[in-house]
């Protein structure tokens, strides 16, 4: 028996269960039996409770439900800097949530679960219903039901008596079959069903839910994304050191990295300066050179919604920034560190923070701490940029020192943050730490001729992102498929149309009349244009009938709410 | 011609002007009240066996509707009408519901223009932010809703849609105002006509559908009472509401089900991954699997008729959310609406 899980297609199963009922009853005694506690039966029984209609109902509840959390409280994936800050505020409320997986529930066993429950109700609802499909579509149309007056639609004729029997069946069945209907010839009436398509829609867009889902298991199997900041005039070189960061399934191994280099040739960027919407970013237009083995170098232009592809991955620009150009000068007078630092930017108008580190100046190793302002200024708010864009650079920094290290121990540190451990601050010789705005060109010299800093210019740099996603063509496949089935199970009208020719009952008044009936009824409710079918389909066959519909307003659907209550099937 | 101010005159006055019909269609809702109400006779059901004799079984039982005494005076009306008296309150909801319509056709025209003039000001197609989503959605709504009084005889629905428009046109010229800008960068693209309108044109269709989910529920609360007031009188049966309002979600649900599939396409494009949990992308899958869970409910007993009325609500009510508490409170790549 086909399980009541009825996705989209409101009401056709139940539907199709009436007519199993007329056309083919159901032996006495086929009262489903309850499942004897063994454990055959008991994992019967928990696979019917599963891939029953409630319970799909429940889970896709829970879904919704379980999926609103992770909008509202921080993700790791997507911002772990403020799943920390919510961390640090919430002392108790924040390692529970971390205890139950609320920074990370789009990956939480929570969650998967009720996805991975979902998809298995849902397989089990639909491989069956293929099956069903499969037969029912081998299927005539049901035989006329012997009293056609009593269906929703009905319009009755009388035989023309320059015709036969046959002769007016068979003009039917030519206009059902130009109708595109399915139709049977009983000899004395004929039986008439199209539709199909709408359980076809409906299976269609489930198995495309199925095939959905692996093509985003592929992607996140066989995928990899990272990043990776590239200072302008610099290259990035396909290889797992030069990503900042890299996200990449199970079945992901280096070698799986295609080899290729770009080099950042130009960044161009337009901020809006008029008084509407001031400040935000009008155009980017990254310009950098492909270079692939065996291939020679081409420019190729990156702009937001138009990434490159190189080597089958795809190369997009999701975040750009400055990186202040300086001169480090040592107590010694060497040069200690020289170049373009990146600054990550903290708000809107890109007022970036930074380290500057020179570990190896002599005698003491020198750091600074502070802001890159692309505009800058100072005020109560502190050091701050005022527009994104760089019309008035400044560098604000402090200053650090301390003994050189007496051993490396090579472990890692952030190139954005400094660690004070077993540093001091640079003071003035009035004991204020010594803080400088610095315009291009100047220079914060350390008192006591420790050295100094140069603050030179500045450079911008892109983030590139490389991202190889195996599953999309596959995804995009199932989501056009489904968009279609999903619009065959909605839109798809099954319509069952019977035309049968009788003799009137004797001591009626129709008693020696030939008549001509047509009826119809349809399996799926929100349908309009039955009663027109059937009385053009009437009109066609037998001229000018006497319209006697059996109900003045037709009624909407053909069953009612108590009635499929009483029929819900048990499985 | 500053096509930015006229626009913004021709929104301004929408609003009054959708007020006025929404105050057209409260009379016409007032004067309803004195029509006599109707009992629903005990719920009687006729069984048609369709079919009966072919196997010996019974089979398909047909269930008529419970039948509606039309017309009949109800006992708990305190004082019956005179047939002179029914009539002139009829002519009376006439009046006022035409009035409604005639309002709400110019309410629909003065937006219409409103949203055209701003894509002439902006250079652009004009649902760029917040406030030019908003009248634009609203468009499509009065649209939806004209074409169906025109064709279906919908008028019963005036009252709640102007309300609504009225609510969103006024919302959009009070709060979500900003003035005409370009575009950010991530929005030059094809899909900002193909994912917008569809999103645009799927809201619309919610909206509706869920509209109708409320009066639904109203009427079908009377029927269930056995007496339905006078001023519920001129609604359709429940069963006609219920397919009505099934229609309209059946058509938003694949649109809906396109514009987020569009959506990530477009992601994937602009930001270099298809589905980022970004907290709008997560409220239009909740959106969208609460609207599943309607059409599921529909073909489930137990759960059809209210129970699944009650559903497409809370799907409309997670589409509001979606849209304005998201943009509003809730920081994400799809923060557009700069207010």
């Amino acid at each position: 028996m086909v399980s009541s899980h009825d996705p989209v297609s409101d009401r056709v199963s139940r539907d199709e269960t009436d007519f199993e009922e007329v056309t083919s009853p159901q032996p006495a005694g086929s009262e489903p039996t309850l499942p004897k506690l063994g454990l055959t039966g008991g994992l019967r029984f928990v696979w019917a409770q599963l891939t029953s209609m409630r319970t799909a109902l429940v889970l896709l509840f829970a879904l919704a439900l379980a999926a609103i959390p992770g909008s509202l409280v921080p993700q790791r994936p997507v911002s772990p800097v403020r799943v920390d800050e919510f961390l640090t505020d919430h002392p108790t409320l924040g390692p529970f949530y971390d205890t139950i997986g609320m920074f990370e529930v789009y990956s939480s066993p929570w969650f998967s679960a009720i996805y991975l429950l979902l998809f298995v109700s849902l397989i089990g609802c639909i491989i069956p219903r293929v099956g069903v499909y499969a037969k029912a579509l081998r299927k005539a149309p049901p035989i006329t039901p012997r009293n056609l007056s009593r269906l929703p639609a009905y319009a009755v004729g009388e035989l023309d008596e320059q015709e036969t029997v046959d002769e007016v069946l068979a003009r039917a069945e030519l206009s059902l079959r130009r109708r595109r209907y399915r139709v049977v010839n009983h000899g004395d009436s004929v039986s008439a069903e199209r539709g199909y398509l709408r359980e076809f829609g409906n299976l269609v867009f489930h198995l495309s839910l199925v095939v959905l889902l692996i093509g985003v298991a592929l992607s996140s199997l066989f995928g990899y994304r990272g990043s990776s900041i590239v200072v302008v005039g610099q290259g990035f070189s396909n290889n797992l050191t030069q990503y900042d960061d890299i996200r990449a399934g199970d079945r992901f191994t280096e070698t799986d990295l295609s080899p290729f280099t770009i080099l950042v040739r130009n960044f161009d960027v337009k901020f809006e300066t008029g008084e509407v919407q001031t400040g935000a970013a009008r155009l980017f237009k990254l310009l950098v050179q492909v270079e692939e083995p065996g291939k020679k170098p081409t420019d190729k232009l990156i702009e937001v919604n138009h990434p490159i592809t190189v080597a089958g991955d795809k190369v997009h620009m999701v975040g750009h920034g400055y990186a202040p150009i300086v001169t480090v000068t040592d107590g010694l007078g060497d040069v200690a560190f020289a170049g373009p630092v990146v600054f990550l930017p903290q708000d809107g108008n890109f007022t970036s923070v930074g380290v500057i580190k020179a570990p190896y100046a002599k005698p003491q190793r020198l750091y600074f701490q502070g802001f890159f302002l692309p505009t800058a200024t100072i005020d109560d708010l502190g050091p701050r940029s005022l527009f994104p864009d760089a019309f008035n650079p400044g560098l604000v920094v402090t200053a650090w020192s301390g003994p050189p290290k007496a051993n490396e121990t090579g472990e890692p540190e952030s190139v954005y943050a400094l660690d004070t451990t077993g540093l001091t601050q640079v003071r003035e010789a009035n004991g204020q730490p010594v803080r400088r705005l610095l315009a291009p060109g100047e220079s914060l010299k350390l008192p006591a001729g420790q050295g100094s800093l140069k603050f030179e210019g500045y450079q911008r740099w892109v983030n590139l992102q490389i991202s190889h996603t195996p599953g999309i063509p596959l995804s995009i496949g199932a989501i056009g498929f489904a968009v279609a089935g999903l619009c065959l199970s909605l839109f798809v009208r099954p319509r069952r149309l019977w035309v049968r020719v009788r003799t009137g009952e004797s001591g009626t008044a129709e008693s020696g009349r030939t008549l001509v009936e047509v009826a119809g009824l349809d399996r799926a409710d929100a349908r309009a244009g039955l009663d027109e079918d059937v009385q053009e389909l009437a009109e066609e066959v037998a001229p000018a009938p006497d319209v006697a519909s059996p109900e003045p307003t037709s009624p909407v659907a053909i069953d009612d709410e108590q009635a499929g209550q009483q029929k819900e099937p048990v499985q | 011609m500053n096509f930015e101010y006229y626009s913004s005159v021709a929104i301004v006055t929408s609003v009054v002007v959708l007020m006025l019909a929404m105050f057209a269609h409260a009379a016409e809702w007032a004067a309803a009240r004195a029509l006599p109400s109707e009992l629903v006779t005990t719920k009687s059901r006729r069984r048609v066996l369709a079919g009966a004799a072919v196997g010996g079984t019974v089979g398909a039982a047909k269930d008529s509707d419970s039948r509606l005494d039309a017309g009949e005076p109800g006992e708990a009306a305190s004082v019956p009408l005179s047939d002179a008296q029914q009539m002139e309150s009829r002519l009376r909801i006439e009046l006022f519901g035409r009035a409604g319509v005639g309002l709400t056709v110019i309410g629909f025209v003065l937006t219409l223009a409103g949203v055209i003039m701003r894509g002439l000001a902006a250079g652009r197609a004009p649902w760029g932010n917040m406030y030019e989503f908003t009248t634009a959605a609203v468009v499509f709504i009065l649209a939806a809703y004209l074409i169906m009084v025109w064709k279906a005889d919908l008028r019963w629905l005036g009252l709640p849609v102007a309300l609504l428009a009225v609510i969103a046109n006024g919302a959009a010229t009070t709060v979500f105002y900003v003035a005409v800008a370009p575009l950010v960068p991530a929005l030059h693209s094809i899909w900002f006509l193909i994912h917008i309108v569809a999103a645009a044109i799927a809201g619309a269709a919610f909206n509706i559908g869920g509209l109708l989910s409320i009066v639904y529920l109203v009427r079908s609360r009377a029927e269930r009472k056995g007496r339905i007031p006078g001023y519920l009188t001129r609604l359709p049966d429940a069963r006609r509401i219920d397919v009505l309002t099934y229609r309209f979600h059946a058509f938003a649900f694949p649109l809906w089900t396109f514009t987020v599939a569009a959506g990530a396409i477009w992601a994937e494009y602009a930001w270099g991954r298809y589905w980022g949990w970004d907290p709008k992308e997560t409220w239009a899958l909740v959106t969208w699997v609460i609207y599943a869970c309607y059409l599921h409910a529909r073909s489930t007993a137990g759960w059809k008729g209210s129970r699944a009325a009650a559903i497409a609500i809370v799907g409309l009510v997670s589409f509001w959310f979606n849209f304005v508490g998201i943009n509003l409170l809730v920081s994400g790549l799809h923060s557009y609406a700069g207010v």
